[in-house]
């Protein structure tokens, strides 16, 4: 025993090994490895009349997966989806963040905190599932607008192509509701975390060389801030491709990404289908994060 | 002294992977038991969420502590979610019985998951609905793989404010039309998601539309294949959103303004309970259905208590409250009016007959469910059913 421990002692990098060894065995062999697995899954196909998974190496499912006009229709709703959702969940955390990062007491700050977590603590079905009965036809937000004799803004909404639909939970902007109050966390404590590092001497000094209010936000605090709302956007755009819960409770019933994958692996058994779906959001993720960095989103790092 | 841990890592790691790959199962093809012995004292089941019951969720409804005090075998229960589920966890081993599905049950032998059973082991068999005792999901060739459990159909769920009479037809989900409230059905009706409504649409033709030959709705040429999806994407055009579980349908006829959709009787008895203007109807085209058999594992380590477990799911309270939970028929006409359908109960009402309120009489006109495959009966090759899934899902998107 004590000539193993010297052994050690003389070899650290064999100690370190030791201790580090089961987790990088988890991650490799129980994360990556049965993701890769997967993945790998999209270069064999169903053999079209036995329904069995062919173990060649082949394009076919890849060819399969963008022919088919019904798939590249999943693949453009989700990505759309997504980038509003990350739009209008960066709209409405930046100014929360700012607010909380710039502006507010320790105290404040605290409560801040809670009101932004606190939704996390509670199951995400139930959070959903209410906000199915809050947009109803005969769901709270309706009645809200016929007890302000608004209802006409609703139907107006409702009406609009695309957006609209026979009532909120059924439609494109419902959907649109729900995923950003979801994922909206995800984007504030990114972006909080960046603007806290902003030193206020910095904005001070901007002010002192004649800037602007407008000229220090634009130059100073929203370049610094680029690199939290890139990452927030990562966590709301990746969230909402991989998604097939909301798209199952609200909305019209027209498939996701998530839901494609699902359903071709576990009703189907279409595995090779369902990797070839998988690929795209991390070929879309990929070319984000790249656009991201090409436009200097993590210069400030 | 490092190599000679690394040996030592091997061995133990060529170990684990002996006593993997001796895991292995081998397909046995033997002959059924032939003599019941003594209970092993435990029953591994794979079950659908609700069908067994000991008092767990409302005390009345318990059929397993019965057989538990009767045989000492105490009963282990595992809820899958879908067919696919129920496959999956055979396939894996450990379980002794499942209550498999159309669709389940045939894969399920053919894989060679599952024994053949003896019947002469069960006394209770011949009491078995003779419409069930040799169903095609569950006797090959003649020999058994299982005991039929429960059956039941799907039915025509309707608003009667919107009807003033009950439809005859499936075509208010299928064809747009004004209903007796003076409204479109358009936005109003809604369809399961799962790609096994092909076969509701297959149905809905056959009876419409017999130039085209379907025999069976769910063995498609691809003539017929085509002329049900196109009758799914007019129906698109009606459907605002499809159903997906049962408790989000019922919210949806009592939130969203839905007056009618295909559903099972399930979400009627509830939504009627609740007190909503609610009723059903198998229309004259007919309906698509389940049936589910309780099947041995092919090495299932507690063979006699899952022999002694079918002859309790036939001659004890099984049948009757089960039925009653889940709005289904027995397998065994006998129990009908008998435990909870007994109106004496209190749950059916006074002179009622559970069971032709459950659709016992409906037998015929019920398409139990079974999974699409290539090679079929009724034509030279069928569309095999990961094609309904792909061309589903490009149906509910509007392609």
């Amino acid at each position: 025993m004590s000539n193993f421990s010297n052994y050690l002692f003389k070899n650290k990098h064999l100690l370190l090994l030791f201790f580090l060894l089961p987790p990088l065995l988890w991650l490799s062999i129980i994360y990556l490895g049965s993701l890769l697995v997967f993945l790998f899954h999209s270069f064999f196909y169903l053999d079209g009349f036995t329904g069995k998974i062919v173990y060649k190496i082949s394009l076919n499912t890849i060819i399969e997966l963008f022919s088919s006009a019904a798939n590249i229709d999943i693949l453009i709703r989700t990505t759309i989806l997504a980038a509003f959702v990350s739009i209008g969940a960066a709209i409405i955390g930046f100014p929360i963040a700012y607010y909380m990062a710039k502006f507010t007491s320790p105290k404040m700050k605290i409560f801040f905190y809670l009101a932004i977590m606190l939704p996390l603590w509670s199951s995400y079905l139930v959070r959903v599932y209410s906000w199915k009965l809050i947009l109803a036809k005969e769901g709270i937000l309706n009645w809200f607008f016929s007890k302000l004799h608004a209802t006409w803004i609703l139907d107006f909404i409702l009406s609009m192509p695309v957006i609209g639909g026979p009532s909120l939970s059924i439609s494109y902007l419902g959907m649109f509701l729900v995923f950003t109050y979801i994922w909206l966390p995800f984007m504030i404590l990114p972006i909080h975390a960046s603007l806290e590092r902003v030193p206020n001497s910095l904005i001070n000094a901007s002010y002192d060389l004649g800037a602007s209010k407008r000229q220090t936000f634009y130059k100073v605090i929203l370049p610094l801030a680029l690199p939290g709302i890139a990452a927030g956007s990562i966590f709301t755009f990746s969230l909402t491709l991989g998604d097939y819960i909301i798209p199952y409770i609200i909305g019209t019933s027209k498939f996701f990404i998530g839901q494609a994958v699902y359903t071709h692996q576990g009703v189907a058994g279409n595995i090779p289908l369902a990797a070839a779906f998988s690929l795209v959001p991390i070929a879309i993720m990929t070319i984000y994060i790249y656009v991201a960095k090409k436009l200097g989103a993590f210069n400030a790092l | 002294m490092i190599s000679l841990k690394l040996g030592g890592i091997m061995r133990i790691f060529t170990i684990i992977l002996t006593f993997l790959i001796s895991y292995i199962p081998f397909s046995a093809s033997s002959a059924p038991l032939q003599s019941l012995g003594d209970g092993e004292g435990e029953l591994n089941v794979v079950a659908w969420a609700g069908y067994l019951e000991r008092g767990q969720t409302v005390e009345a409804f318990d059929w397993v502590t019965g057989y538990e005090d009767n045989t000492g075998c105490k009963v282990n229960i595992k809820t899958a979610g879908t067919s696919d589920e129920m496959v999956a966890l055979m396939n894996e081993g450990g379980f002794d019985i499942v209550t498999a599905s159309g669709d389940a049950s045939l894969r399920l032998i053919a894989g060679g998951t599952v024994q053949e059973i003896n019947t002469d082991l069960i006394p209770s068999w011949n009491t078995i609905d003779p419409r069930l005792q040799d169903a095609e999901w569950h006797t090959v060739d003649g020999k058994h793989y299982g005991t039929p459990y429960m059956w039941g159909s799907n039915v025509l769920m309707y608003n009667t404010n919107a009807f003033s009479e009950a439809p005859t037809s499936w075509n208010v989900v299928f064809e747009e039309q004004t209903l007796s409230d003076g409204e479109s059905n358009k936005g109003r009706v809604q369809a399961f998601d799962g790609p096994i409504h092909i076969a509701d649409a297959a149905m809905y033709l056959m009876y419409h539309q017999p130039e085209l030959g379907i025999k069976d709705p769910y063995e498609l040429t691809d003539e017929q294949y085509q002329a049900s999806l196109n009758l799914l994407r007019q129906q698109r055009e009606l459907v605002g959103r499809y159903w997906h579980d049962a408790f989000m349908q019922m919210d949806d006829f009592t939130n969203e303004g839905f007056v009618a959709s295909a559903s099972w009787p399930f979400m009627v008895n509830l939504l009627q309970g609740a007190e909503q203007p609610i009723a059903s109807v198998i229309p004259q085209e007919g309906a698509t259905g389940w049936a589910d058999t309780t099947m041995v594992h092919a090495e299932a380590a507690n063979v006699n208590c899952a022999y002694l477990w079918m002859e309790h799911q036939l001659s004890s309270n099984l049948q009757s409250d089960l039925g009653t939970w889940f709005g289904a028929v027995p397998s065994v006409p006998s129990k009908c009016g008998t435990g909870l359908m007994d109106p004496a109960a209190g749950i059916y009402p006074e002179g009622a007959d559970a069971c032709k309120i459950n659709g016992i009489d409906n037998f015929d006109k019920i398409y139990f469910w079974k999974t699409p495959v290539s090679k079929c009966e009724t034509q030279d090759s069928c569309i095999p059913y990961y094609k309904w899934v792909t061309d589903y899902i490009a149906v509910l998107g509007g392609r």
